[in-house]
């Protein structure tokens, strides 16, 4: 608790703002500019809470105009919640993503766990139900226990929030570099269904509207979380205190099915919803405000309090879980409290909308803020950094080709690196059933997930994809593989990708080589997205991902939903019968700077990344698509880590079935990671039409075949491998290495 | 046919069984909440999975103890069926309406995946559709579904035919000769830890649950 | 030998769901008099004191595996011995 606030002159005289982020050009210009005197104390925390980045986006602003984000599907873009995109019969399909990766290297359990509350409440806040979740998790190399705790704590709070409010995670990626090690990276997507008429938006308007607070008590959760935590590790005599947001999975199911019934029920008594994610009461209350161009009041003594003797900048700042905003219409506060309390749930009325475009805070009967709702908002002074290319990349080395003397021992290595690894002993503790919609879940492989749309024939694909190793070599085309590779996942499954959300995970913006990475790697997503017609409809920034002063390499997480128009066509990522004709779709190139192959082989990524032709090869896969969709498909599995290789063995693993195939390369191609390959399995009988539709963009390699061995000829070597005993090393690798003592 | 769901706060299955009863059983579901005291007018009455309670304390103690469950009570002395799946399962034993316990699983972790079984009585309301010693898969997902009871509850569980569903192949869970779904001594009430409602359709995998809900449909009203 | 009990406690600050859940469901059975319910745990640990460094042994395995200082605080008592 803070004794004694400061007083204004205290402030500008000893500027505390700088510790709490604020800069002394933008503090001036507050002062000078905005509000015409000195802020208060708690004035000035809002300022800084709000003029963060993590709020304001001022320095990442810039780059993310350069995203499309509208198209004729697009409902809603950025700026609310969550986007949402036009499904057909007056359904829409409403996701996002969200990076927790801070609070989750300080307390992995309940940063990841708090991580998916806040992406759900973004998703039902819009009036959608989740119907699916995905993660995508980036960690150090698997060889010491603090790695192995980060890993089993943070798949157990995901699998915890999720799990209990019967959502299920139906795919996700994890990968492991040692970049990661200190600063794990934790992301979640949720993606929601919704009837088009029952879409919110996050308003506060209307002059005498009330602003009512739902949900959980405000505890001090969250204030200068990580600082708290860490001091209260060293000290001798353990404090009292704690910053550590803890999440309440049970009471947010109750606030989601309260949110739902009355969003669907009762939406003439509502005016708006909005979430209160980070930053907690004063960025949902001032976002609400503001985009209604509205001013707002509140009395903080009416704020449910979980602690005694919060002040007001602990009530307004706290990132308490588990609660909602909402904007009510005058009148209707009685029917709105008698819902939420039929669902045990505090509800209480703490302010009205004004018209006078002013920000107004009361507590102990005293104002304690008055200052315009533009001031914290819109007036953010945006700051383009200055950039420069990173000095590595001028001492990249040259490429060359890596040897194979042992393609089969290459092959198992790989699979069993745990990049590649199956992931079951980690995802299998999802509940990915629930709902009982789930037609292709996260256990097998790591394609895409699928949710059938019940009432309809479609379903939905979903994937999240990030590699950040392209992006340390080149950020640019990192940024492009991110959204081909995600592309490549939905397609690979029948569906038709629709449009993505991120989280761009990166090292500190003020360094000028990380605001490159940032620049190159948004220019490099954004020409994808256009070319591909996926506009970016939602996502997060997060910065200051750093591990012993080394920023991580530039992970941009791309979150990709597609359309699938009957799911009962969709596809199998494992052959299904023997007889049929393998196709790789798309060129195979000598593509090993950044590959998994180059990282077990050396111990470390170098080189320069080659420009791919992107036009051919989304032509190529969407040709793929329309393959599937014409039932000319028998399987389909998309070609990313380890190459085609990695890619054939996981295709016939969970089948008693294998492959003969015979590449007119050399053995190294394949380990080779061109992006932007499937590999298609077809019925001899549909060999015609197939290849009318593909062209020259597949090359038939071989055959399946009815014993379970994948036999590999290249022009340099033959090998035959057996199904079985691959499957096992593939799927006792990360067991064996999370078991392990050192 | 009337079924009711009962909805517990925090039960999250709930949908799934009244999506499973009404679109493709075609029978009149209603979903009835747990702060409800008669279940007067239903045929059958269904506990949902979830988190009731979120957990709290141990898996469905808290739920055991609200109002609806004396009316369940009745409902099942009367001899009419119930069956709970999952968490319905663990609320029904607290409940001591069926007896035992589910522990923890073995492994202490949360366990979603497919798993082999054998249906060792098939003469309960929820199971005359199936043949004796059939062979079939459903999923699971929980973290407490180990199911324990004293020996001599176990041999007399054994002895009355009271196990309806046995783990075949491997047991997911440390579950005691490997069980995973008994019935009351009487047959009328059924408990077991996989979800049948999650495998009635070919579309999500399979559909060798939903000879579960044929199985109570077929009783004669 | 020395008899120990760790018992393991939320920070007060610290949001307990669990504790909240039990305390309204324990009103609901009628008990209004019940005021708050908070969860911990405690942990009886057996230490050959043969070296007079029981209690410091107690104490370190509680700062480096018992408690999550994040959340949690910690007391012990001596329950007995030889």
């Amino acid at each position: 608790m803070i004794d004694q606030e400061m007083t204004p002159q205290e402030i500008k005289d000893q500027k505390p703002y700088l510790e709490w982020g604020l800069t002394e050009k933008e503090y001036d210009y507050i002062c000078d500019h905005l509000i015409h005197r000195l802020p208060n104390y708690t004035e000035t925390g809002l300022f800084a809470v709000m003029w963060s980045e993590h709020c304001s986006y001022k320095k990442s602003k810039p780059l993310l105009k350069l995203f499309p984000n509208k198209n004729e599907r697009v409902l809603q873009g950025p700026g609310e919640g969550a986007g949402i995109v036009d499904i057909g019969d007056d359904q829409a399909v409403v996701f996002k993503a969200e990076s927790h990766n801070h609070p989750s290297a300080v307390e992995p359990y309940e940063g990841a766990a708090t991580g998916v509350g806040g992406i759900l409440r973004d998703i039902f806040s819009m009036g959608a139900r989740p119907i699916a979740l995905l993660d995508s998790l980036h960690f150090g190399e698997i060889n010491n226990a603090h790695t192995r705790y980060l890993i089993n704590e943070v798949v157990a709070g995901i699998g915890g929030y999720g799990n209990c409010m019967g959502i299920p995670t139906v795919a996700g990626e994890t990968t492991f570099d040692e970049c990661y090690e200190g600063n794990p990276l934790v992301n979640a997507m949720s993606v929601g269904l919704m009837n088009k008429k029952d879409i919110q938006k996050g308003r506060a308007s209307g002059e005498g509207n009330l602003i009512m607070y739902v949900g959980a008590k405000t505890g001090r959760d969250g204030i200068h979380g990580a600082t708290f935590a860490s001091t209260d590790f060293d000290s001798e005599h353990e404090t009292q205190r704690s910053a550590v947001q803890v999440g309440d999975p049970f009471m947010e199911k109750l606030l989601m099915e309260a949110c739902l019934e009355l969003i669907q029920k009762h939406a003439d008594w509502l005016v708006g919803i909005q979430d209160m994610g980070a930053a907690g009461l004063v960025s949902s209350s001032c976002e609400m405000a503001s985009k209604a161009n509205s001013g707002v009041k509140m009395n903080l003594d009416l704020v449910p309090q979980r602690e005694s003797g919060m002040s007001a900048y602990e009530i307004m700042l706290s990132e308490s879980q588990e609660r909602m905003l909402l904007c009510v219409k005058k009148g209707n506060q009685a029917d709105v409290r008698q819902l939420f309390e039929k669902y045990n749930l505090d509800v209480v009325v703490i302010g009205e909308v004004t018209s006078d475009h002013q920000y107004v805070l009361t507590h102990h009967d005293q104002i304690v803020t008055d200052i315009p709702v533009s001031s914290l908002t819109d007036d953010v002074l945006q700051e383009k950094c200055p950039e420069r290319q990173p000095e590595r990349l001028t001492h990249l080395k040259e490429n060359s080709l890596p040897k194979i003397d042992d393609p089969a021992q290459t092959l198992i290595d790989l699979l069993q690196q745990p990049t590649i690894a199956s992931k079951k002993v980690l995802t299998q503790t999802y509940d990915s059933q629930v709902r009982a919609s789930t037609v292709a879940g996260p256990n097998a492989t790591n394609d895409a997930g699928i949710i059938r749309v019940r009432g309809t024939q479609k379903g939905l694909a979903m994937t999240t994809d990030g590699n950040g190793r392209f992006g340390y070599l080149n950020p640019r085309i990192g940024g492009q593989i991110a959204v081909l590779e995600a592309a490549a996942n939905v397609i690979a499954k029948g569906a038709q990708p629709l449009a993505i959300t991120d989280c761009l995970n990166f090292g500190d913006p003020n360094d000028p080589e990380v605001y490159w990475e940032l620049h190159q790697s948004i220019a490099g997503m954004a020409e994808l997205c256009r070319e591909l017609n996926t506009p970016v409809i939602s996502g997060n920034v997060s910065l200051y991902n750093e591990n012993n002063g080394q920023a991580i390499y530039p992970t941009p997480m791309v979150g990709m939903v597609g359309l699938i128009s009957n799911v009962d066509h969709t596809v199998s990522s494992h052959i299904t019968q023997d007889e049929n004709l393998v196709y790789v779709v798309g060129q195979t190139a000598d593509d090993f700077s950044g590959s998994e192959l180059q990282k077990m082989l050396t111990g470390k990524i170098d080189g320069k990344v080659n420009e791919f032709d992107y036009h051919q090869t989304a032509s190529a896969l969407q040709k793929a698509l329309t393959a599937v969709e014409d039932r000319l498909v028998t399987a389909a599995h998309d070609v990313s880590e380890g190459g085609l290789g990695v890619t054939l063995a996981e295709m016939i693993f969970d089948t008693s079935l294998g492959m003969d195939v015979e590449m007119n390369a050399q053995a190294n191609r394949l380990f080779s990671e061109t992006p932007g390959r499937i590999v298609l399995t077809v019925k001899p009988a549909d060999q015609a039409a197939f290849e009318m539709v593909l062209g020259k963009d597949a090359t038939m390699i071989g055959k399946t075949t009815a014993t379970h061995e994948l036999k590999v000829k290249t022009t340099d070597a033959e090998f035959k491998l057996n199904g079985t005993q691959l499957q096992h090393q593939w799927e006792d690798a990360i067991p064996c290495l999370m078991k392990s003592k050192d | 046919m009337r079924v009711a769901i009962i909805v517990f706060p925090g039960s999250n299955c709930d949908s799934d069984l009244h999506y499973v009863l009404e679109n493709l059983c075609h029978v009149s579901a209603k979903y009835v909440p747990s702060t409800a005291t008669n279940l007067d007018g239903f045929d059958a009455v269904l506990l949902p999975g979830g988190f009731s309670y979120g957990d709290y304390l141990r898996c469905g103690a808290i739920a055991a103890l609200t109002p609806i469950m004396g009316a369940v009570r009745q409902f099942a002395d009367s001899g009419k069926p119930v069956i709970g799946i999952c968490n319905g399962f663990q609320i029904l034993t607290e409940a001591h309406l069926l007896p035992g316990v589910l522990k923890k699983n073995d492994n202490l972790k949360f366990i979603c995946r497919p798993v082999a079984l054998q249906v060792e009585n098939n003469g309960t309301p929820f199971t005359t559709k199936y043949v004796k010693d059939e062979k079939i898969h459903l999923p699971i997902a929980h973290s407490d579904g180990n199911f324990y009871a004293d020996p001599a509850t176990v041999d007399e569980l054994e002895q009355n035919h009271q196990i309806v569903f046995r783990y075949v192949d491997q047991n997911p869970n440390g579950s005691v000769n490997n069980i995973a779904g008994i019935c009351n001594r009487r047959g009328n009430v059924v408990g077991m830890m996989p979800h049948p409602e999650r495998a009635s359709e070919k579309i999500v995998g399979n559909n060798e649950g939903f000879k579960v809900f044929q199985s109570l449909l077929s009783l004669k009203h | 030998m020395k008899k120990f009990r760790v018992y393991v406690t939320y920070k007060p600050s610290v949001f307990d769901p669990q504790g909240d859940t039990i305390t309204d469901a324990a009103k609901d059975l009628g008990y209004q008099s019940i005021q708050a319910i908070h969860v911990g745990k405690f942990f009886d640990i057996e230490v050959d004191d043969s070296k007079g460094t029981a209690a410091q042994t107690v104490e370190e395995l509680a700062e480096k595996l018992l408690v999550n200082f994040n959340l949690e605080v910690y007391r012990y008592e001596q329950l007995g011995g030889d």
